[in-house]
């Protein structure tokens, strides 16, 4: 193991020569956080005795997931083993970049692929690369990263280095013995990684003579500090306590720290050209410092900003109810604290006749949706109804007219032209035994087959346009039983497509529940309003009337099913030592009442509701990890 | 009836002497006074059964001689002499006397006639007070029940439950068809003014047909009284254990329903009356004036192990075992586990849940402004009868009695 480098450059005065921006791509198991602790370990930014596992991933969740949800950038020293005779090389500054791994955050991720030259493209051995990975490669191909093929957990007996490596290969255009193996667990390999790194990362390119213009590629509230924001600087220098100036926003700011994080934060005197490192403005919203905008200084600042930038667009919709509706304002105050660390996430107040008061959130997407819920739940104490998830919709009506749905409740009634909805480009990876099925799920949810691959002999790649709302319904879960699990999937926004859709409603006792209206294909209506009749069967309780259950488009039914009335709700025997007991049994009963919610003159116990909308199984994808 | 559930409430302690709180006696002049006298044994233990008692088998062993049968009666004149101390100068003489078990018919009638005039030293027998004692049907005889009458009794209550052999074999009913009928017999033959069968209805087996045959088996031996209660089965019995193994199916609640209706017309057609949901009466004098003390929040003081007891608010309980309550009594001690003093909103809860069961109802006058358009909305639906709804009371309709539970949910509020 080399030494800790000496004479390590300091920030703000460092040579861009010396600079090495990269990332690592991974799937979400295959070893990327523990690949990024062991290289902490090797430069010897921490110590031995203060390292945890995932040193990294700073949530709980994140690390009970073993996910990365935030980015964060590590300045790293390294010296590379020199030529021939072993004498270390000059010490270089190694930035990693770490990136969200989930598809919802492809944005995010785009954005800290713009901050690398480089990246590590890290497969497990014994798996092969798998869809998420794959887009992401795919992505840094389009941002011309220099990519670093590398096999992981070559430690396992399943490992299979070679023939991932012609996997590898095949699809960057290399030789198989160009990927390096490694195991992040046992440390082996990871040096050479370094020196890989080294040798092959350009080093950034950058006018230090130019206007000041750095790239924020993440943005993190901190409960003591504000925002803390990432950036690489791109052109020019920014100093510290110098006056900056948000290019999409135009807000100007004051440095109140600059620096670099190892992977503490330290404080410097400025960042200069390729440097990453982190700006203190004491800003309390992350939405004042926005992913992908260009910082410039606001003295003779930049006139062009950097190119890439978008305004986060959440993509999935689903009503969050207090189960309880008097914790309503709890449920507020933490959407509000939530909000200040995430840019993406919108939500406006919504009132449902059945679930009461709560809010109709925007999520970029299904991991983002159960992050966030489950955040809610453990960080605050919430319990919640999440309503099932939906897409946004564009209607049309004849007259001209255009709504924007986000809530099927909402869906206009007369009328209708035409009904817009998003669609996405999806990649799925699996073992070749699993076409037939993949395809078949595929066309079930309305998908088209755009093409087809073979990554390896028994790997293929396949390409479909599907509509978004038939992957946010339980989709990830179909698709893991139909190829037991070996399929993996990955999905970007590509626009819109007009589709036959109609709003099917559900009715008890002929009231309407706003709340599980859905909006379906025509053709698949039916369907949907059997299956959830037939649930809501099962989980409604008999009242002193029978109850008819309705699934209806318009006025006309399509399913029912009748919950009889029930006919004996008396005890036989109330004598003297019954009394106590039959009054405590009362005012049990009064508090489970309590705990129905009711629907016109039906009492409808929580349960059917989280049964019925419960969003678990379209999350699946998440929950699949240990 | 058994005023004994198989599991006591929480409570507060009772002291030591069994000393009431002082306003429990306020306006007790007002109120009647009874006694119930549990007796806790058992020949066999019935498979559907949970209530309080022992077999001889169960009780060897565990509390020794001072749980045997053998001394029973005079366990039981020592908590009815601490009765007397408690409530002190009350001047009440007893309204009513029930004796219930258990197999209180498994001690001899003498027993039973001694306890009883405990009773009458202590405290008095009202003019004309229903002395009642439950009687299994094979343990009496008619020497056994002219003893009771001789002794003071004047009302004697039959478990016969059905009168099918295979409905009474799943019940482990060891009497045969026909004693029940020839036992009402032999007690009008020695003198007993009033006479109730108690019947089950929704035994695992038994069908709508067998339920008619056992009301008119009933109604035929001449009874004044009836009972009919749905099957419960109890968590922990060997009977639900059965079921749960699959050897006897389970009825289920919209059969309890039809066997309900079936008794109230043949039980009306035959002259008799509902005047609580599960109890019928031909005439009025015969309705159990015990149950009503119950029903009505009157004062009743229940000795024997695991009895209930009520006086004006407080509410306490006996420890269960018939050893400990011996031993706590030969002590000197009150043989109360637990207690409870009912709040007002208690009493107005228990009120109406007890009284809305009667034929008579409850006063709308008990209901908040909730219960009032509850109650309002029960009319509409045909739960409560709108003619007496007129006139300021909650009555149950037919179809109320059987969602008598529901009703009451939605009157409390």
């Amino acid at each position: 193991m080399p030494a800790t480098p000496t004479n390590v450059p300091e920030p703000s005065r460092t040579d861009p020569a010396l600079i090495r921006n990269f990332c690592i791509i991974a799937h979400i198991d295959h070893g990327k956080s523990t690949l990024a602790d062991r290289m902490l370990q090797l430069t010897g930014v921490v110590e031995q005795r203060q390292m945890r596992a995932q040193y990294l991933d700073r949530m709980d969740i994140e690390r009970e997931r073993g996910i990365t949800i935030k980015s964060q950038a590590v300045r790293l020293p390294w010296a590379p083993t020199g030529g021939e005779d072993g004498t270390p090389g000059a010490t270089h500054v190694l930035n990693m970049i770490d990136t969200p791994g989930h598809v919802d955050f492809t944005y995010e991720v785009s954005r800290s692929l713009a901050a690398c030259e480089a990246c590590v493209l890290l497969v497990d051995a014994a798996q092969g690369i798998e869809a998420q990975t794959l887009a992401n490669l795919y992505l840094a191909m389009e941002h011309d990263l220099t990519i670093i093929p590398v096999l992981n957990k070559i430690d396992l007996p399943a490992a299979q280095p070679e023939k991932f490596a012609a996997e590898l290969a095949h699809l960057i255009g290399c030789e198989p013995s160009d990927v390096l193996k490694v195991s992040a667990k046992t440390g082996e390999g990871v040096g050479e990684l370094l020196d890989k790194v080294v040798e092959v990362t350009p080093p950034p390119v950058g006018d230090k003579d130019a206007p000041a213009r750095a790239m924020i590629f993440d943005s993190v509230y901190d409960a003591y500090r504000g925002v803390v924001t990432y950036v690489k600087v791109v052109d020019g220098h920014l100093g510290k306590r110098e006056r900056i100036r948000m290019m999409s926003t135009g807000a100007a700011h004051e440095l109140l720290e600059i620096g670099v994080s190892s992977p503490e934060m330290k404080p410097a005197d400025g960042l200069g050209v390729g440097e990453v490192g982190y700006l203190i403005t004491g800003v309390k919203d992350v939405r004042q410092s926005k992913v992908g905008d260009t910082v410039t200084l606001l003295n003779k600042g930049a006139e062009e900003p950097l190119g890439g930038y978008k305004d986060p667009k959440p993509m999935v919709f689903s009503g969050l109810y207090p189960l309880d509706g008097s914790d309503y304002p709890e449920l507020r105050d933490a959407l509000d604290k939530l909000q200040l660390n995430d840019a993406a996430l919108v939500y406006e107040p919504e009132t449902s006749a059945a679930l009461g008061f709560g809010f109709r959130v925007g999520f970029l997407g299904l991991l983002h949706l159960d992050v966030i819920r489950e955040r809610l739940e453990r960080e605050f104490g919430l319990d919640l109804i999440a309503t099932a998830p939906n897409v946004i919709y564009r209607v049309i009506m004849e007259d001209g007219t255009e709504h924007t749905v986000t809530n099927p409740s909402e869906f206009p009634t007369g009328k209708i032209a035409e009904v817009f909805e998003p669609v996405v480009r999806a990649t799925l990876l699996a073992p070749s035994e699993f076409i037939g099925a993949i395809m078949e799920l595929c066309q079930s949810r309305r998908g088209t087959l755009l093409g087809m691959d073979y990554l390896s002999e028994d790997r293929v790649e396949l390409r479909y346009t599907l509509p978004l709302a038939e992957i946010v319904f339980d989709f990830f879960d179909a698709l893991k039983s139909k190829t037991r699990g070996y399929a993996s999937l990955d999905y970007e926004p590509t626009g819109e497509q007009s589709a036959d859709l109609v709003k099917v409603d559900i009715l008890l006792h002929g009231d309407k529940v706003d709340a599980f209206s859905a909006i379906t294909h025509k053709e698949k209506a039916y369907a949907y309003g059997v299956r959830l009749v037939g649930k809501l069967r099962e989980l409604i309780p008999r009242q002193n009337f029978e109850v008819p259950i309705q699934a209806a488009i318009g006025s006309r039914v399509i399913a029912r099913e009748t919950v009889r009335a029930i006919r004996k709700d008396v005890l036989a025997k109330c004598y003297g030592g019954d009394i106590s007991r039959k009054r405590k049994l009362l005012e049990k009963q009064k508090e489970g009442k309590k705990r129905m919610k009711m629907v016109g003159n039906v009492e409808v116990p929580q349960e059917a509701f989280i049964a019925v909308l419960s969003s678990d199984s379209a999350a699946g994808e998440v929950k699949g990890k240990k | 009836m058994v005023p004994m559930p198989s599991v006591l409430p929480d409570g507060e302690p009772v002291p030591a002497d069994g000393t009431l709180p002082a306003r429990a006696l306020d306006g007790a002049g007002d109120r009647p006074l009874g006694f119930y006298l549990h007796v806790p044994y058992c020949a066999t233990r019935c498979g559907y059964c949970d209530f309080n008692t022992y077999t001889a088998a169960e009780l060897r062993g565990s509390g020794g001689a001072l749980a045997s049968r053998d001394n029973y009666a005079e366990t039981l004149a020592e908590e009815i002499r601490l009765a007397r101390k408690v409530l002190g100068d009350d001047p009440r003489r007893a309204e009513t006397v029930f004796v219930g078990g258990g197999t209180p018919t498994l001690l001899p009638a003498e027993d039973l006639t001694r306890m009883l005039g405990v009773i009458r030293d202590e405290f008095g027998l009202a003019d004309g007070a229903e002395i009642t004692t439950e009687a299994n049907p094979e343990s009496v005889d008619p020497r056994y029940l002219a003893a009771l009458r001789e002794g003071g009794f004047n009302r004697v209550s039959f478990g016969m439950q059905s009168a099918r052999q295979h409905v009474l074999r799943v019940l482990d009913r060891t009497h045969t068809p026909g004693r029940p009928e020839a036992c009402v017999a032999e007690a009008r033959a020695a003198g007993f003014e009033h006479v109730n069968l108690d019947l089950i209805y929704g035994t695992p087996g038994e069908t709508d047909d067998d339920w008619r045959a056992s009301l008119d088996a009933a109604v035929g031996a001449g009874p004044d009284h009836v009972s009919a209660y749905a099957l419960i089965v109890e968590e922990g019995t060997q009977l639900a254990r059965r079921i749960r193994r699959g050897e006897v199916p389970m009825t289920d609640d919209d059969e309890h329903a039809d066997r309900y209706l079936i008794a109230e017309e043949r039980l009306t057609a035959a002259g008799f009356g509902w005047y609580e949901v599960s109890n019928w009466a031909t005439t009025e004098a015969g309705r159990c004036r015990h149950n009503e003390l119950y029903w009505r929040g009157a004062d009743w003081w229940g000795a024997g192990p695991g009895a209930h007891s009520h006086v004006g608010g407080v509410r306490w309980w006996n420890v269960k075992h018939p050893g400990a309550y011996a031993q706590a009594l030969a002590e000197g001690r009150s043989p109360g586990a637990g207690r409870e003093l009912l709040g007002e909103e208690d009493r107005r809860v228990e009120r109406i849940l007890l009284e809305l069961r009667l034929a008579d109802g409850c006063p709308l006058g008990l209901l908040a402004p909730a219960g009032l358009r509850a109650a309002g909305r029960a009319v509409a639906d045909g739960l409560l009868a709108p003619e007496p709804y007129e006139r300021g009371r909650a009555v149950l309709t037919l179809r109320g009695r059987l969602l008598a539970d529901a009703v009451v949910r939605d009157l409390v509020d």
